[in-house]
């Protein structure tokens, strides 16, 4: 893989030409070396230039070569590795690049840098009538698909520009349109031609620019790694890329339909008593109910705590129908072993995982429904140990449609791995992975001389402080805790341990300390569609108290953690703890007023889990996709619902063109295909290009990682 | 503005073993309970053993036959500055001593207005006694009353409306100056002396007797306004423990109003424990959150209704630590914030950073186990400032802007108000308690 890697060319679509631009002549390139998929496309496929050719491309400032991989670590608290130049890049140009000033197209630019070698590249647009392209293996030539969308497609091979001594990487530039799908080009051109064209090509484009006019094209940057000239791995060569034009129109109906079946199912009440006796009868582990229960909360469990765990524990042998792994998680989170959204989520996970391996499809059966109704089942054990967490949901309706997506014709072991490779790469780039990108942001809001405040145990803000400890910057931590748990002593453990200098205090002396903070980082379990921030309890008052001090107040959270549902008190729905945590004070014996309280019909004890921070005191909301207002929390709802469906797409795309709407993910007019290495940029002349919106691209400096088996490429905006 | 920050500050232990607390030997434990163990927990309890100390120092005291006021005064100020001294964030004891002065100062004036009344009706007699004033005999006792309030008050709407005429040729003391103007006026050499000396101290303890009462029933005066304030199927929130608020919802509670009560527990002295217990002991509906729930819950609160340590002349209130976190919540989501105060909680000061000087900071041990972080804290490196830090105050500082109401033994006031309120118990003299440089040890 990594000689494939290396070899692979870099693209920097800094000048696309965009719009019908279908006199342009090709570019003469370089003959390339493989031949173009016979079938699909024919005619368009041409050689790559040699990148001695100067265009007014933007140049890729030169990355190093280097074989030497980031890798994932395993735990999200590894250090998080300074971005270092072996890691391959692909930055997407912006609007505003001053590199490309005279040349680069009005929508879309993208800069996508390979490992190997740093490439000038140049972008051609193609615009099809079918809006559709596809890249074929080995030559990436757009297909003819007729289609009737005003999509155009570019798709991009890279010379190995600047660095032709980059000598593995082989860029194809394939360039279609409609005229020249009609009149292929000649294989073999020759050198001084293809450099008319190529400079012909050079002048429309910049006549284009001058006249402003955003073309619709969609330009699709093609990563030169299939390389053709070393040997591409068998499986990623066959990676193609198709933008169904018919996505457009047929594709938008259908993620309406999604999207309306997108709307969160109602939570399970549980003062319905019918629902709640129905629950029982499927449950295992048979709780109590709490015998004072809050009036307030009656719509949620409240069941006498610490008795299951020993009946489950008994029960362990009985259990047949559980794995032992999803079992042992079980018991995890009952017992509060693992805590925190991102553990748990993790652990479940892996539990699923192995149980995976271990499942085989019973006789008369098929994998994908019988499989479902397994984790379902899982599912509802792990809610009977402890209320899912909204990251915990999501990750299981991921699962559950990877399951869905399995085909038929798979066979079990096949149907087993992919379902593993999809768990572990969901762990991969949607926690471990998201979370060093947040890092990477949120650091840069650590200055020298700030005193950051943090409440409870948040894994991301942990990470954050260590990484600004180990870049240097000088800074204090104000640690703020609270009952029942005290989460914040084994972040002030770890910390310390660090050497950084830390101040602890309790939850009621947040007036107090807030005095001399200067900024505050705080971890989230959701994030709600309407901004609201859902997390530990306490961290509304936290934000409160800041917002009146005029301190900012960053949310770090995982994009994976978004939900659609909408919030607006902590009532409605929220988790109950154990109450008996309250009426005892560890290492106070003297505070024992509560003793034998559950003899009382009148005192009830509400350990509340979660709050609920409504919007106006959050300035910041760190993530993945960057660093945006709560009011864009929704944009990225809309655009990760999307971009879950697709990442995980193992099918190909040639295959089955239509489920390509699914696949791709728009981040103002980017399209990222990560599993194909392909960035594809794109405009619709009808509809303002999706995704992420514009203030959000004003405001932050994103960038978007691509994680694929261990191997990153940032697409930087 | 009359406050002296001096005032509240310690002055150092030494001041425990000088002439004044050995004579009052009672005086020294008090001080010293006050001081080193926290022995006297609650505003309440200080109060009225501040009053009952002040009572023995004023019985015990000799008065001598002129100017008896100001040996009372002069007395009770040497060991009101020990006290206050010994724990400056009690400030229920500085205004103890200063409500005790202030009585002083009015018996002393009632005596005066009295004896002038009846040199006035017997005229021309004792003549010669007015020769030290400006000689008009004919002003009125009225007038003489009301001059000499004007002096121990500082002048404000009501006194301006107060004032006759007339009075406004007596020239007005400054309300920040010194303590010998007012009663070197009044101190009289002329009347029957003994007798008279006799009666001021009698009239000084009986009032001083009163005031403890005051301050033993405030409870019951501000509980009777409960059922003005709480309605049926009312949900309140308090937080920590407060026994003014125990028997305001307790008033309410015998009025057959049913309602239910948010205890926050009040980390780190968890003080909401006790109050769930006894408000569940008297049948009322008991909920007991943590510290951090108080936002999420507040959304379904109608009323806050919480206890303070002190009143602010501004408004502002100092109460155990936490209660800005509630206020703030509170005033999000409009919920009335109510505090409920006795008049010996009424401090004639104005705060000035009261976060950090009207503040404690109490054991870290609260928080963390001694030793709990030991382990990981390298003392050898010798870097000077140690890594951790622990904060634990013990009070917060809520705005008046954030009160909605004060209920106070005397009715119910707005935050704006409450200086005018708290002008009423003091004398503006009073205000600084430290004696002077000369007459310190």
């Amino acid at each position: 893989m990594d000689s494939r890697r290396s070899s692979r060319a870099v693209i920097d679509p800094k000048v696309r030409q965009v719009g019908f631009f279908t006199s342009a002549p090709l570019p003469p390139d370089r003959t390339q070396s493989d031949p173009p998929d016979p079938i699909r496309s024919p005619p368009l496929a041409d050689a790559s230039s040699p990148g001695n050719s100067l265009s007014p491309v933007m140049i890729p400032p030169p990355r190093h070569p280097s074989d030497s991989l980031l890798r994932l670590p395993h735990s999200p608290s590894d250090a998080f590795p300074p971005p270092s130049p072996t890691t391959t890049t692909t930055s997407l140009g912006d609007f505003s690049d001053d590199v490309t000033a005279a040349s680069s197209p009005p929508p879309a630019a993208a800069r996508v840098r390979g490992r190997g070698s740093s490439v000038k590249q140049q972008g051609a647009a193609s615009s099809f009538p079918g809006g559709g392209f596809e890249v074929p293996p080995s030559v990436k030539a757009p297909s003819s698909v007729p289609a009737s969308g005003l999509t155009t497609v570019s798709v991009v091979k890279l010379p190995p520009g600047i660095s032709e001594n980059a000598g593995g990487s082989v860029s194809v530039e394939v360039q279609s349109d409609r005229a020249l799908n009609s009149k292929p080009l000649k294989e073999k051109t020759s050198k001084a031609e293809r450099r008319a064209i190529q400079e012909a090509q050079r002048a429309a484009k910049a006549a284009a620019k001058a006249e402003g006019i955003k073309t619709p094209a969609v330009t699709a940057l093609a990563n030169a790694k299939s390389a053709k000239s070393t040997k591409p791995s068998p499986q990623r060569n066959d990676s193609a890329v198709v933008v169904a034009a018919s996505e457009k129109k047929g594709g938008d109906r259908s993620v309406e339909k999604d999207r309306k079946k997108d709307v969160p199912h109602p939570r399970m009440q549980y003062d319905d008593k019918s629902r709640v006796q129905k629950l029982k009868k499927r449950s295992v582990v048979k709780p109590t109910e709490a015998r004072n229960r809050v009036e307030l909360f009656r719509h949620l469990p409240q069941y006498e705590h610490g008795t299951q765990l020993p009946v489950l524990q008994s029960k362990f042998f009985q259990l047949d129908t559980l794995h032992p792994a999803v079992y042992k998680v079980g018991l995890q989170y009952l017992s509060g072993d693992i805590c925190g959204g991102n553990a748990r989520c993790i652990a479940m996970l892996q539990a699923f995982q192995e149980a995976i391996r271990d499942y085989s499809t019973p006789p008369a059966k098929t994998l994908s429904r019988d499989l479902t109704a397994k984790i379902s089942s899982y599912v509802s054990f792990l809610i009977d140990c402890r209320p899912l967490s909204v990251s915990m949901g999501n990750a299981i309706r991921f699962l559950k449609s990877q399951i869905a997506k399995i085909p038929i014709s798979l066979s079990e072991s096949e149907a087993k791995a992919t379902l593993h490779s999809d768990i572990e790469r969901f762990i991969n780039e949607k926690i471990i992975l998201a979370d060093r990108v947040i890092v990477k942001h949120a650091v840069t809001k650590i200055r020298d001389g700030d005193v950051l405040l943090t409440y409870g145990s948040s894994s991301a803000v942990e990470m954050i402080l260590q990484h600004a400890h180990e870049l240097g910057k000088q800074f204090r931590v104000v640690i703020v805790d609270s009952r029942p748990k005290h989460e914040g002593k084994l972040l002030l453990r770890r910390l310390v341990r660090k050497g950084l200098s830390c101040t602890y205090t309790h939850i009621n002396a947040i007036s107090y300390i807030m005095h001399e903070v200067t900024r505050v980082f705080l971890g989230a379990s959701s994030v709600l569609s309407n901004g609201t921030v859902y997390s530990r309890v306490g961290t509304a008052c936290v934000a409160m108290v800041a917002y009146g001090f005029h301190i900012p107040v960053l949310v770090c959270c995982e994009a994976y953690k978004f939900h659609e549902r909408v919030q607006l008190d902590s009532i409605c729905s929220n988790e109950l703890g154990d109450p008996d945590s309250i009426s005892k004070v560890p290492g106070r014996e003297d505070i024992n007023h509560l003793d034998g309280w559950d003899k009382s019909e009148n005192l009830q004890l509400l350990n509340l889990i979660y709050d609920a921070t409504p919007s106006d005191y959050v300035s910041l909301i760190i993530t993945d996709y960057g660093m945006i207002p709560p009011t864009s929390v929704p944009v990225i709802v809309r655009e990760y619902g999307r971009g879950q469906l697709w990442i995980y797409e193992e099918c190909d795309p040639l295959a089955s063109p239509g489920r390509c709407s699914d696949a791709v993910f728009f981040v103002d007019g980017l399209i990222f295909y990560p599993s194909q290495h392909l960035v594809l940029s794109f405009w619709f002349p009808d509809r303002p290009p999706s995704g992420l919106n514009n203030d959000l691209l004003e405001r932050s400096d994103n960038f978007v990682t691509v994680a694929e088996n261990g191997n990153f490429t940032n697409f930087e905006l | 503005m009359n406050t002296d920050d001096s005032s509240w500050w310690p002055m150092g232990d030494g001041v425990l073993c000088n002439a004044a607390s050995q004579t009052y030997p009672s005086c020294n434990t008090f001080t010293h309970a006050l001081s080193f163990f926290n022995k006297i927990e609650g505003s309440q309890a200080t109060a009225r053993q501040t009053a009952e100390l002040l009572r023995s120092v004023i019985s015990q005291q000799r008065v001598p036959y002129t100017n008896q006021a100001g040996a009372l005064i002069d007395a009770v100020k040497a060991i009101g500055e020990q006290l206050i001294a010994a724990n400056p964030v009690e400030l229920a004891v500085g205004n103890i001593v200063r409500r005790v002065l202030h009585i002083i100062r009015e018996e002393d004036l009632s005596l005066t207005t009295a004896a002038i009344g009846g040199l006035n009706l017997s005229a021309v007699s004792d003549d010669e006694n007015d020769d030290d004033r400006d000689g008009d005999s004919t002003l009125s006792a009225a007038a003489v009353a009301a001059a000499a309030r004007s002096t121990l008050r500082p002048p404000s709407l009501q006194t301006l409306l107060e004032d006759t005429p007339v009075s406004a040729a007596v020239p007005q003391t400054s309300s920040s100056g010194g303590d010998s103007e007012g009663k070197s006026k009044f101190s009289f050499t002329a009347a029957d002396k003994s007798s008279r000396s006799r009666k001021l101290k009698h009239d000084v303890i009986e009032a001083v007797n009163e005031l403890i009462q005051d301050i033993v029933t405030c409870h019951e005066q501000i509980a009777e306004q409960a059922v003005e304030h709480i309605h049926q199927n009312e949900v309140i929130l308090t937080l920590g423990s407060s026994r003014t608020v125990l028997e305001f919802l307790f008033a309410a509670k015998e009025k057959k109003r049913s309602f239910r009560v948010f205890v926050a527990e009040g980390a780190p002295r968890y003080q909401g424990h006790l109050l769930a217990k006894e408000l569940v002991a008297r049948g009322l509906q008991t909920t007991l959150i943590t510290d951090s729930a108080v936002f999420a819950m507040i959304s379904r609160v109608n009323m806050v209704i919480v206890g303070a340590h002190a009143v602010m002349a501004n408004g502002g209130v100092i109460a155990p630590v936490g209660m800005n976190l509630v206020a703030l919540a509170a005033q999000k989501h409009a919920v009335p914030f109510v505090v409920l105060a006795g008049s010996h909680k009424l401090c004639p000061l104005y705060p000035h950073n009261p976060e950090v000087l009207l503040n404690e900071l109490r054991s870290p041990s609260e928080l963390l186990d001694f030793g709990e972080f030991s382990d990981c804290m390298d003392f050898g490196s010798g870097s000077g400032s140690p890594l951790l830090h622990v904060v634990n105050p013990a009070f917060d500082y809520v705005p008046p802007k954030l009160v909605s109401l004060f209920i106070t033994d005397a009715g119910g006031h707005n935050p704006s108000y409450m200086y005018r309120l708290i002008a009423d118990y003091y004398s503006a003299d009073d205000l600084v308690v430290q004696r002077r440089a000369t007459a310190g040890n």
